[in-house]
């Protein structure tokens, strides 16, 4: 991975500097994050940008903490973001007292509860099998959330209007502030999920992706770790699910949480690198942000001649045969990239 | 607004900062040994589009003025070169969040089609709305709420908004916010949220003509003067096969509450989406083999309901089609099993209505059609699309002899709905006689107590074979007043009163 040079360089370079290049990259991005990006971006990047990708990067974060570093397949992850958002929105509306953040976190152990129901399977049954079991969280909940109209407070069509964002006494309204609120529950709850793979429970997942049978006989709690598994990923997914509904799309539907958007996350995974949590980030930026620039770029040149139908198939076409490319030539994705990337960036930024 | 109109805006595209960030990543690559690699041709291939996008923002802020429709309507078009810079550019803006992709494209492509279609015809031959040109810009949905904002967000900004017509329940909910904040109407024709019916609570949301309580209404209206009155719907039995989503339960009560009124047996069923298989369900109502059956379909399990019907021994011309379940896209895969079956619909197909043979002789005539496929001219969804043409113009010519003959603020075309009253001698007028009946909006009543008719499926085309029946809104309006004011509650809207109609912000 790391090339003798650079690691000779580090080395010669000392703690200080590694820490100050390790830590470097990290806080330029957090700064430009939280200082600069709301003052530059306008309020199209934000709501349609920003938003989608943060929302949809948590839920990849929590989907690959499952997938990519459990090794456990779940085609679930839209059902889990809608029990998150349902439970959050239930909290708000029939517990007015509780906090909001509070509430988000509710909804997303309600997510956490029912990803351990749809979890078990998992002790028996292992790749396609699983994800077909998961596939059953996919239309169940769905299927609940249509059938029993007090999840959405016997609204009439169904379709609920999520309540404002508060917290710490503020309110949420302005495209910037829910950016800014996103951001720091994304950025959080990252951190965990990273911190979390360097723990013994983070370890023992990818024991069992690796090899489950040789993690049983190393002593692995195999039954423990999975639905432990199942319980964080869910929990995380279902706060993805929560900012989905109150801080970006702000309503809330069945239809939003659909088998598309599952294989939406779960493509962003594969894209971005499994088992990665940079992974999560780009690759929900490659999913979110390239077919609009695509088809903007399309409609910009060919929108006279072609109706936007035409450009957007042909959008479609290219981010087909761009996947198709990306699980050929680079399998690890997007983060084995950017490793790649990292210490040619590091050379050039440091050495001069 | 009118002295100083606000300049086209620089585009709203993402800034060429984006373009460079995203070939900032890549081009360190080249000095890397995987330069010639995909990811090396990729950071090639952005560095194209990077100096194509270049050369788009030097020739796009021309193209920015509303109107990537120069290619249909030359005449929509602004004079030419730097003309985006004259003040004087009387242009009346409809940003079109249209679906021509995707599993509800046939509906998107009929519907926005006779829209723009309609407003090509004002520009043609009318020079526009009192001089005022309309223009347009289409964005992309696929149906999906979040591509349905990415549109929003991207086309909010433009100048003189007359008003947002997505065609999407779900789209509709996430900009009810939105547009109330910026004050330009939403309108969501024959679909959308029922209790935005109370003008009083939803001050910029009209579903026009037809919401989906009095849909309920008319067609229970409809099988009793079949029958000869309403007292002879006493004892008789109604099966209502709904699909299985929000949408396809919204009504449930309605029902419910007519059954009661009237005296029938009625029994709802499900059909689970996206109901393409119904064997159960079919058997289920031969057995209890009612007197009619009300289809509240959507896509595939429309055809699926009527071949399935067939295959029971179900009559098809006992089966009433709900609002989205009445075009050819739902009766032509059915084939043989269709005919005979009847459907509500606001707007008769056909293209024998003035204002069609108008639209095929200006538009089609001179090749600047939308429709693709010119057999789908007068379609059910072409001519929905034309009727909600006509209604969106006729709001802003209202509202033009209000505030003046200039282009207009989403606020004054508000008013100009709440005030779109066109009786059957004004709808002869518009050369839409027989089309639609006619609409009586008012700031109280967004809906506009929009007639709804009838019509057959004969293997062919529909064929109208009722009058324009009238649905019970007294009966209906306590039941939205009551869901709306809820809505008000819980979101802490103050109720407007007659007095906050006429405050308007240019």
């Amino acid at each position: 991975m790391t090339s003798l040079s650079t690691v000779r360089q580090q080395v010669l370079a000392g703690i200080d500097s590694h820490l100050v290049r390790r830590l470097a990259g990290p806080l330029l991005i957090l700064l430009a994050a939280y200082g600069i990006v709301p003052l530059v971006a306008d309020q199209y990047v934000i709501e349609s940008l920003l938003l989608p990708f943060l929302s949809l990067s948590l839920a990849a974060v929590g989907l690959n903490l499952l997938t990519g570093s459990a090794g456990q397949l779940s085609l679930g992850t839209a059902a889990f973001m809608a029990v998150g958002a349902y439970g959050a929105y239930n909290v708000v509306l029939r517990l007015p007292w509780v906090p909001m953040l509070l509430a988000f976190v509710l909804g997303g152990i309600a997510a956490a509860a029912i990803g351990i129901v749809f979890g078990l399977p998992s002790l028996r049954l292992r790749g396609f099998y699983l994800a077909v079991s998961t596939l059953a969280a996919q239309f169940f909940v769905q299927w609940v959330f249509t059938k029993f109209s007090w999840f959405s407070n016997d609204n009439t069509s169904g379709v609920i209007t999520a309540p404002q964002l508060r917290a710490f006494g503020l309110v949420f309204s302005e495209p910037t502030a829910r950016y800014l609120f996103c951001l720091t529950v994304v950025m959080l709850l990252g951190l965990a999920a990273e911190r979390l793979l360097a723990t013994t429970t983070g370890k023992h997942f990818i024991a069992i992706r690796d090899n489950e049978l040789a993690a049983r006989i190393i002593g692995v709690p195999v039954l423990k770790t999975k639905i432990t598994a199942f319980a964080l990923s869910s929990f995380i997914i279902g706060v993805a699910g929560a900012l989905w509904a109150f801080a970006y799309i702000r309503t809330v539907e069945p239809h939003g949480f659909n088998l598309d958007r599952s294989f939406q996350i779960l493509f962003i995974i594969i894209i971005g690198g499994l088992g990665s949590i940079r992974g999560s980030f780009l690759g929900a930026a490659f999913i979110v942000v390239l077919p609009l620039v695509l088809s903007r770029l399309g409609s910009a040149i060919f929108g006279g001649i072609f109706d936007s139908g035409v450009v957007e198939m042909c959008q479609r076409m290219i981010i087909g045969v761009l996947i198709i490319l990306f699980l050929i030539l680079e399998p690890d994705g997007l983060a084995a990239v950017g490793r790649r990337l990292g210490p040619t960036l590091r050379r050039l930024l440091w050495r001069q | 607004m009118n002295e100083a109109l606000p300049l086209p805006r620089t585009p709203s595209h993402p800034s060429p900062t984006f373009f460079l960030l995203f070939l900032f990543t890549f081009i360190p690559m080249h000095t890397h040994s995987l330069s010639r690699s995909f990811i090396g041709r990729l950071g090639s291939a952005s560095l194209a589009s990077l100096l194509l996008l270049g050369g788009l923002t030097g020739c796009g802020s021309q193209k920015q003025a509303g109107d990537s429709t120069t290619g249909s309507t030359p005449t929509a078009a602004a004079p030419a070169g730097g003309s985006n810079l004259d003040v004087n550019l009387k242009e009346q803006f409809f940003p079109l969040q249209s679906y021509r992709v995707g599993p509800y494209a046939a509906g998107g492509t009929g519907f926005f089609g006779g829209f723009i279609d309609y407003l090509n015809l004002i520009n043609i031959r009318d020079g526009g709305v009192n001089g005022v040109k309309l223009t347009w810009d289409e964005g992309e949905t696929q149906y999906e709420v979040e591509k349905g904002i990415e549109v929003y967000e991207r086309l909010k900004d433009r100048p003189n908004i007359a008003a947002w017509n997505p065609l999407s329940v779900g789209i509709a909910y996430a900009m009810i916010d939105k547009v109330t904040q910026r004050r330009t109407p939403l309108i969501t024709i024959n679909h959308g949220r029922t209790d935005s019916t109370d003008g009083r609570v939803f001050p910029y949301v009209f579903p026009l003509l037809l919401n989906p309580y009095s849909e309920t209404s008319g067609i229970i209206n409809y099988l009793g003067t079949r029958e000869g009155g309403q007292d002879k719907l006493k004892g008789k039995s109604i099966v209502v096969l709904y699909h299985g989503s929000p949408y396809g339960k919204e009504t449930i009560p309605i029902y419910e509450l007519l059954a009661k009124k009237y005296g029938f047996k009625v029994q709802q069923i499900e059909v689970p989406h996206p109901g393409n298989e119904q064997q159960a369900q079919w058997l289920t109502i031969k057995r209890i083999n009612p007197d009619y059956v009300v289809l509240r379909g959507w896509g595939v399990m429309n055809p699926v309901a009527l071949r399935t019907a067939q295959k029971v021994g179900f009559k098809a011309d006992r089966i009433i089609g709900n609002v989205w379940s009445n075009s050819e896209e739902d009766v032509r895969p059915a084939g043989e099993a269709a005919k005979g079956y009847i459907a509500i619909t606001t707007q008769a197909s056909g293209k024998q209505y003035p204002v069609l043979q108008e639209i095929i002789k200006t538009v089609y005539d001179k090749g600047k059609g939308n429709l693709a496929d010119k057999n789908r001219i007068g379609s059910v969804y072409h001519n929905l699309g034309i009727v909600n043409g006509i209604l969106n113009v006729e709001a802003v010519r209202i509202a033009q002899e209000k505030f003046g003959k200039r282009p207009l603020s989403g606020d004054e075309v508000r008013w100009g709905f709440e005030h779109l009253q066109l009786d059957p001698a004004r709808v002869e007028k518009l050369g839409a006689k027989d089309l639609f009946h006619s609409i009586n909006v008012t700031w109280k009543n967004h809906e506009g107590d929009g007639r709804v008719t009838f019509q057959q499926w004969d293997g062919n085309k529909w064929n109208v074979i009722s009058k324009w029946i009238a649905p019970d809104w007294a009966l209906l309006r306590p039941i939205i007043e009551a869901s709306a004011k809820k809505f008000a509650q819980e979101n802490n809207i103050q109720l407007r009163t007659e007095a906050d109609v006429d405050k308007v912000v240019k």
